[in-house]
């Protein structure tokens, strides 16, 4: 028997450094292009005075966006884990769409609805009621939340589904009703959960630029992405953008320690992976309330797409072949980003230690033109930037990815250990076995909805491929960009379409691939 | 034998590659798209000079000067095509950029004297607008109106960036109040100039800042008559945008030719339906058909480079001010 806890002690630490490394090439990869500015630059600037009011509109923006976005997404999550209708795989795949379209896209779907001339307000006008302003902090968070309750949703329901049928099936035993089921099931996973949503979207909104600008309707929403943009081009101060950058770091790392220190991984439970029956539902009131939710949320984030859409049929079949040389190129990234960031993402998530997961985080904190602008510098002395565009392009992806993967990944796999860890320890399942087959089937939808995630954002990321731009190939997002700088609206909008066709299809296809016979 | 025969094809047509000088030119994304002058200039210039000509795309006129002062002089471009009037100060500051010899007899409404910056294309910046919508005449019509326009930040556009020169230029001292004035018409104010005409065009404007050259565009490539610039009695600011050879180039003659054929009829041709903006200088056969009925401003406003970066600060804390409030 003595041989047993060393050999156990042994399989821990094989499983650990795989993904330690993982995290520590990620830091080294998010660091050394803001030590190559910080080299050039000769050292940090100092902040200016307008910096302040740019951190403060900040802070405040991405923290109630943060909240709203998860406290929207619980009666919206909670409809979708205690319902069963007809087009819920498709209501649950659509929830990623309009996380996964490209920024500038977005917004013009969103003002199409929201917007002065929008559709909102024409109703409104048709009834005599005066128009409403979507600019402002309130169009900010709006916006915010149009992007982010998608993701907040799909995180908490994964949430409700690892709860075990088991239980349920124990609280109806016990004849409990659904406002005890809430407190003995539901608000433990919630407090599980929560804090690591908030964070992840308070850490999206933080590094947010052209949504706040466009919907804040003025320098009153100036963030500090912004700022950094500032500093590059019209200072051409790297010192100060320097500064900003970790200024950026810091909260994001706040928010990751928060988001560790209040939220607690492990598994509600193992269970035999029954259908979900809840017998605690049956009320006319909590059914007619979980359709609302439901239809308001499908209204919220269908009106802005169908914008999108309605814009793009036109210029759809107008679309040189260019666009399509840079769909097949950005295809092409978006597949490659979404290998690299899973086999980073399942390391770094079975290594299961905090500061790795916060590294992890990290990317969401990097300003796409300080990462750009320092590779560049590393790269520059080497060899051609535009020689490197594509590579650089699929790394930044695929980091920029990362912490969705993780965010989706880890509390799936920290639940599988403490459920089942203790079993595959016994039967001696360690490291490539353990995966294959104990963690890759249970995390299987999760797998499937990160590697969606993943390679729908690549898709339609501009990251900073305008930095490098080879001039043979350009992805589609920047193509988008092209048109619409050279007057081309309707072109640029049929090439905007064919992005949310092909990013939804991948999204769609690693998603349902992953739930296909999983989801109870 | 025959993977000799390839090998030796292979040297031997990497060795005429070789002989072939390569003009390297950074210039701003849209020039370099099928629908910007890029491709055309590329094979006008490429079939005269025996080179090989590569556009390469940083960016906007901004990201382009930020490129170069990275790469420094180790940087490979030949010529950077795309500066403008608003960057001249900085980038001369930079000491990257050699002197041209290229002479030329300038359209520009404003005498052009430079050792270093050559002038390709100008234009003025104006409101643009729906022909049967709202017509403010001047700045102060427009604060008092109850237009609404959508601008641009001057920190990351270009365009935005006119328009605060513009008002500064035009009002001095008084620019902040006018400001405070306008604050109110200011639907929203967006990064770049794609978004601002974006929601233009969607209707949630009903003016947009670009250029007097933007209705062009309209009537030429869509054969859509409804859009107009709006002349404003306090005159119009400009853009003039430039080309320069850089000092640490390898292909000096070769940099200079290619100055030199930016003022030729043939490039010239080029810009005013590909870049949307007014020639240099214009090519004999005129400005095409359509230009003629656009506004001619009685008033061109550029502020001198050397005062430019003074008045740029001074003009951004006013505007940041006026509309934080």
């Amino acid at each position: 028997m003595a041989p047993r806890p060393v050999a156990l002690n042994r399989g821990a630490m094989i499983r650990g450094w795989p993904g330690r490394s993982a995290a520590l090439a990620l830091a080294a990869f998010l660091l050394a292009p803001l030590i190559a500015i910080l080299w050039r630059a000769g050292g940090f600037g100092s902040l200016s005075t307008a910096d302040w009011p740019a951190l403060r509109f900040t802070l405040l923006q991405a923290v109630l966006s943060a909240l709203c976005s998860a406290a929207l997404a619980v009666p919206v999550a909670r409809a979708l884990a205690r319902r069963r209708f007809g087009l819920r795989g498709a209501y649950i795949a659509l929830m990623g769409a309009p996380f996964i379209l490209p920024v500038i896209v977005a917004v013009i779907g969103f003002i199409a609805v929201f917007g002065r001339a929008g559709l909102l307000n024409s109703g409104l006008a048709l009834i005599g009621v005066a128009p409403v302003s979507i600019y402002g902090l309130h169009g900010v968070v709006l916006a915010h939340v149009f992007f982010n309750l998608p993701l907040s949703v799909r995180l908490i329901l994964q949430g409700w589904q690892a709860i075990p049928a088991e239980r349920f099936r124990l609280v109806a035993l016990l004849g409990a009703d659904s406002a005890s089921a809430q407190r003995l099931l539901e608000w433990p996973m919630l407090r599980q959960v929560l804090p690591g949503v908030i964070a992840v979207v308070f850490a999206i909104c933080l590094t947010s630029f052209a949504v706040a600008l466009t919907l804040g309707g003025g320098p009153r929403a100036t963030t500090i992405e912004l700022a950094i943009y500032q500093a590059f081009r019209f200072d051409f101060d790297l010192g100060r953008a320097a500064s900003l950058s970790l200024v950026q770091f810091a909260l994001v790392t706040l928010a990751g320690l928060a988001a560790l220190k209040f939220g607690t991984l492990g598994g509600p439970g193992a269970g035999f992976d029954r259908p979900v029956a809840r017998w605690d539902l049956t009320g006319r009131g909590l059914r007619l309330a979980d359709a609302l939710w439901l239809g308001l949320a499908a209204l919220f984030l269908l009106g802005p797409l169908a914008a999108v859409i309605a814009r793009g049929l036109t210029g759809l079949t107008h679309l040189g072949a260019a666009v399509w040389q840079a769909a097949m190129v950005s295809l092409a990234l978006a597949l490659a980003a979404t290998g690299l960031t899973l086999i980073l993402a399942l390391t770094i998530a079975t290594a299961r230690r905090g500061w790795v997961e916060l590294v992890g985080m990290a990317p969401l904190a990097a300003s796409p033109l300080v990462l750009g602008t320092g590779l560049f510098l590393l790269i520059h002395p080497l060899a051609r930037p535009a020689d490197w565009a594509l590579v650089v392009t699929l790394t930044v992806n695929a980091a920029m990815a990362l912490p969705f993967a993780l965010r989706i990944l880890t509390p799936v796999i920290a639940g599988i250990e403490t459920d089942y860890g203790r079993l595959a320890d016994q039967l001696n399942l360690q490291g490539w076995t353990r995966l294959r087959w104990l963690i890759l089937p249970r995390a299987r939808p999760a797998l499937g909805f990160a590697a969606g995630l993943t390679a729908a954002l690549s898709m339609g990321d501009l990251g900073v491929i305008t930095l490098f731009a080879d001039p043979e190939r350009a992805t589609l997002p920047l193509m988008v960009w092209r048109l619409m700088g050279a007057y081309q609206m309707q072109a640029a909008a049929g090439a905007a379409l064919l992005l949310l066709i092909l990013s939804f299809a991948l999204f769609a296809l690693f998603d349902l691939g992953g739930r296909r016979h999983a989801d109870p | 034998m025959r993977h000799l025969a390839i090998a030796t094809g292979l040297f031997i047509a990497t060795s005429v590659a070789a002989e072939t000088p390569v003009l390297q030119v950074y210039t701003y994304d849209s020039f370099n798209t099928e629908w910007g002058p890029g491709p055309a200039v590329e094979a006008a210039f490429e079939a005269e000079c025996g080179c090989d000509l590569q556009f390469i795309a940083a960016g906007d006129g901004a990201a382009l000067l930020s490129r170069l002062r990275l790469e420094g002089a180790r940087g490979e471009a030949d010529v950077v095509l795309g500066l403008d009037t608003s960057l001249i100060a900085q980038a001369r500051d930079t000491g990257l950029f050699a002197p041209h010899q290229v002479q030329a007899e300038f359209d520009l409404p404003i005498a052009w004297e430079d050792p270093l910056f050559l002038p390709f294309d100008w234009g003025y910046f104006a409101f643009v607008g729906q022909v049967d919508g709202p017509a403010p005449t001047s700045f102060a019509a427009l604060a008092a109106s109850d237009a609404k326009i959508v601008i641009q930040d001057p920190r990351s556009s270009t365009p935005g960036l006119g328009l605060l020169m513009w008002v500064k230029l035009a009002y001095g001292d008084q620019a902040a109040e006018i400001w405070a004035d306008l604050a109110d018409n200011i639907v929203t104010v967006t990064p770049g100039w794609s978004e601002a005409y974006g929601l233009f065009l969607e209707g949630e404007a009903d003016l947009v800042l670009s250029y007097t050259t933007s209705p062009a565009y309209h009537l030429i490539a869509e054969d859509d008559a409804s859009k107009r610039a709006l002349p404003f009695d306090e005159g119009h600011y400009m853009q003039v945008e430039v080309a320069a050879k850089l000092a640490a180039t390898d292909q000096p003659e070769l940099a200079e030719r290619f100055l030199t054929f930016i003022t030729s009829d043939t490039f010239q041709s080029v810009i005013p339906t590909t870049n949307w903006m007014y020639p240099a200088v214009v090519p004999s056969e005129g400005l095409p058909a359509g230009f003629e009925t656009l506004i001619q401003p009685a008033k061109a406003l550029l502020a001198p480079p050397d005062q430019a970066a003074a008045l740029r600060d001074v003009a951004l804390e006013e505007w940041r001010r006026a509309l934080s409030r």
